[in-house]
C-alpha cells in the first residue's frame, strides 16, 4: 500500500475537528458532554438582546396562560381534597377500567398508525398514481373535522346499520381513534422522506443489499425520529380523545374512555374526582411523550 | 472483468438518452465516458450498474448477461457524484456495509475495513460521522465502501464533480494511482476533458446518446474522428475554413507560398502561453497559441503582418 496524498492535499482536506475520536462510543459521548459544559455557561452569561428578550417574555406569558396555568389548576384541584381522596378517586373499579382501556386502545392505535402512516407517506412521496392529490387532501380530513363530526362519520360506516357493525364495541372505539390520529405520522414522515437522497438507497443496493434490507438499514433510520414524534402526538391525541369516540361507544361502561369517565364525574358535581382523572391522563401522556423523546435520542446516538 | 454493452437503447419519455449504444471495456483498464451534460454517459453507467434497465440491448460483465440482473446481485461498485454517504452510520460502518450485508465474520470485517481506510487515508476518521468530513474525504470514504465488497467492476459517476478544482486535481491523480494498485476494471463518467485525458487509458466520447469515438487519450486528441470530438477534447480555432488546434498553427514573419496572409489583432499573455488573435486577409478571425519564448523570438507585435500555416 504505497498510495499517498501529497501532504498539502492532506492538510487542506482535514475538516474542522469535532468532538473526540475516542475508542468506545460511550467514552466519546462522556467526553463530548464534558466539552459542552463551558459552552452552556457562556450562553447563560450572555445577556439577551431586546428582540429575543421580548420573544422569551411572550413565549412564557402565552405558554403560562394557555397551557401551564390550566394544567396547574387541574392538578391543584385534584390535590385539594388530599392524597387519600385523590387515590380513592383514581382507583375506583370504573376509573381503573376506563384508564386501562384508554391506554391500551391508544397504544394499539399508535402502533397501527405508525406503520400505516409510514406506508401511506411512502406511497404519497415515492409513487405516482392518478388521484394522488385527492388522497393528499383526504389525509387531512380527520384534522379538519370537528371531532363530533368525525364521530358521526365513523358511526355512518361502523355504527348500527353501517357496513360493519362495531357500535358499542371496543373495536368501534379503536376505529374512531384510528381515524382521528391517522394524519400525525403521515404528516411527520412525508417531509423527511421527500428530503431523503435516493442515491443512498442505490448505493446500498450496489453494495449487495436487497430491497427489504435497504429499507430497514438505510431508509428507516433517518425516518425514525419523524415516525416517533408523529406516533407520540398520535398517542397523546388518542389518550384525550372525546368527541369522536362518544357516539360509537354507545355509552357503555366497557367502552368508556377516561375522558368520558372524567366528564361523567364532572356532570355528577364530583370536581375533585374529574380533576384527579385528568391528572392521571396528563401524567401518562407526559410520560409517553418523554419516553418517545428519550427513545429518539438513543436511536439518533446509536445510528 | 470485461464489460460489454450491445445495442443499448434507453428512453425517458420522448427523450432518447441512449440510442443503440455498443461499448467494449477491456478488463483491468480505466475507461472514461466523456461528453457534455445530458449526452447519455451517466445513463450508460447506470445501465451497466443495474440502476437503470435498458429498453433494448444487453449488458455483459465478464461475459455473463447482466441485463435483467438487479443491482444488488451484480457485484459492481458504484460511486455517486454527491457521495451518497449513509449519514446515520460512522465512517467505519459505511465502509463495512457491504461486508455486514454478506454476514462476514467480525474480525474479517474489522481487518478489511481497517486496510481500506488506510488505503484512502481515513484511518483516523473511522469513528466520525460522514457529516464531519470534507467533500474530498467523503468521496474517498465512498470509494473505500465500494471497494470493500470486492466488486468485479468499479463505476464512478462524476466522482469529483462536487469538489473544488484543487481537491479535484489531487483526487484525480490519487484515483489513477489507486487504480494501478487495485487493478479493478474501472469506468469513470466525466464532462471534464482534462480529467478524462489525464486519468484514463481509454476514452469513450458520448454525445446525443451515441458513442462518437473510442480510443486512447492521445489518439482522440491528435486524430479526432469528427469536429465534435475535436472541439470537445481541446481548444480549437478555424483557419481557412477548417478546425485546427491553435497550437498547431505556425506563425511566419516572411511571406510563404503555402501560408495565409494575416494581421495580428491582439497579443495576450496567459501564464506561460501567448494567445495571438489574428485576422486573415479574407477577414477570418482565428487565434494562435504559442510559447512566450517563441513569440519573443518572432518579435510579434499588434498590427504586424504575418503568414499562417498549419503544422503536420
Amino acid at each position: 500500500m504505497t498510495t499517498t496524498l501529497d501532504p498539502t492535499g492532506a492538510a487542506t482536506e482535514v475538516a474542522a475537528p469535532v468532538g473526540v475520536s475516542g475508542k468506545g462510543a460511550r467514552r466519546g459521548r462522556a467526553a463530548r458532554r464534558r466539552e459542552r459544559t463551558p459552552d452552556v455557561a457562556d450562553q447563560q452569561r450572555r445577556p439577551l438582546g431586546v428582540g429575543s428578550g421580548t420573544g422569551l417574555g411572550v413565549l412564557v406569558l402565552f405558554l403560562s396562560l394557555v397551557v401551564l396555568l390550566p394544567l396547574a389548576a387541574v392538578v391543584l384541584e385534584a390535590a385539594g381534597a388530599g392524597w387519600g381522596s385523590f387515590w380513592d378517586a383514581i382507583t375506583t373499579p370504573q376509573a381503573v377500567r376506563s384508564l386501562v382501556f384508554t391506554v391500551t386502545a391508544s397504544a394499539i392505535v399508535t402502533v397501527v398508525n405508525a406503520v400505516m402512516g409510514t406506508v401511506i407517506a411512502w406511497v404519497l412521496v415515492r409513487d405516482e398514481f392518478p388521484g394522488k392529490r385527492l388522497v393528499e387532501l383526504v389525509i387531512d380530513i380527520p384534522f379538519a373535522l370537528p371531532t363530533i363530526v368525525a364521530g358521526l362519520v365513523v358511526l355512518a360506516v361502523y355504527g348500527r346499520g353501517g357496513v360493519v357493525d362495531l357500535f358499542a364495541t371496543r373495536g368501534g372505539v379503536v376505529v374512531a381513534l384510528l381515524f382521528v390520529t391517522l394524519p400525525f405520522v403521515v404528516r411527520a414522515v412525508q417531509p423527511v422522506l421527500i428530503g431523503l437522497d435516493r442515491s443512498r438507497e442505490q448505493a446500498a443496493a450496489t453494495l449487495g443489499a436487497r430491497p427489504s434490507t435497504v429499507f430497514r438499514r438505510i431508509v428507516l433510520p433517518p425516518l425514525f425520529p419523524a415516525i416517533a414524534s408523529g406516533a407520540a402526538l398520535a398517542f397523546a391525541r388518542a389518550m384525550g380523545e372525546y368527541g369522536s369516540v362518544l357516539l360509537i361507544s354507545g355509552g357503555l361502561a366497557k367502552t368508556q374512555v377516561s375522558s368520558m369517565y372524567a366528564y361523567g364525574l364532572y356532570e355528577a358535581y364530583d370536581f375533585p374526582g374529574a380533576a384527579a382523572t385528568a391528572t392521571v391522563l396528563l401524567v401518562v401522556s407526559l410520560a409517553v411523550l418523554i419516553g418517545f423523546e428519550l427513545l429518539q435520542r438513543r436511536v439518533a446516538r446509536r445510528g | 472483468m470485461s464489460i460489454q454493452a450491445q445495442g443499448v437503447t434507453k428512453r425517458f419519455g420522448p427523450f432518447v438518452a441512449l440510442d443503440d449504444v455498443s461499448l467494449d471495456v477491456r478488463p483491468g483498464g480505466l475507461t472514461a465516458l466523456l461528453g457534455p451534460s445530458g449526452g447519455g454517459k451517466s445513463t450508460l453507467l447506470r445501465v451497466i450498474g443495474g440502476l437503470e434497465t435498458p429498453d433494448s440491448g444487453e449488458v455483459r460483465i465478464d461475459g455473463r448477461d447482466m441485463t435483467r440482473v438487479p443491482a444488488h446481485e451484480r457485484g459492481v461498485g458504484f460511486v455517486f457524484q454527491h457521495y451518497a454517504a449513509f449519514e446515520h452510520l460512522s465512517v467505519f460502518r459505511n465502509v463495512a456495509f457491504g461486508l455486514e450485508i454478506r454476514k462476514r465474520p467480525k474480525d474479517e470485517i474489522r481487518r478489511k475495513v481497517g486496510e481500506l481506510l488506510e488505503l484512502v487515508h481515513l484511518e483516523a476518521f473511522a469513528d466520525r460521522r460522514p457529516a464531519q468530513l470534507s467533500g474530498g474525504q467523503r468521496q474517498r470514504m465512498a470509494l473505500a465502501r465500494a471497494l470493500a465488497a470486492e466488486p468485479s467492476v468499479l463505476l464512478l459517476d462524476e466522482p469529483f464533480g462536487a469538489l473544488d478544482t484543487k481537491v479535484r486535481r489531487e483526487l484525480r491523480a490519487w484515483l489513477r494511482r489507486l487504480h494501478d494498485e487495485v487493478q479493478v476494471t474501472t469506468v469513470v463518467v466525466t464532462h471534464d476533458q482534462e480529467e478524462a485525458l489525464e486519468v484514463a487509458d481509454e476514452v469513450v466520447v458520448v454525445n446525443h446518446g451515441r458513442v462518437e469515438q473510442v480510443g486512447p487519450p492521445d489518439e482522440l486528441y491528435d486524430k479526432p474522428a469528427n469536429d465534435f470530438v475535436m472541439e470537445f477534447l481541446g481548444p480549437v480555432t478555424t483557419l481557412g475554413g477548417r478546425l485546427v488546434r491553435p497550437h498547431d498553427v505556425e506563425i511566419l514573419t516572411e511571406r510563404s507560398a503555402s501560408a495565409l496572409p494575416a494581421r495580428v489583432a491582439r497579443l495576450q499573455r496567459v501564464g506561460f502561453d501567448v494567445r495571438a488573435d489574428v485576422t486573415t486577409s479574407e477577414g477570418e478571425a482565428a487565434w494562435v497559441q504559442l510559447t512566450r519564448a517563441h513569440a519573443d523570438a518572432l518579435a510579434l507585435a499588434e498590427g504586424a503582418d504575418v503568414w499562417l500555416r498549419t503544422r503536420g
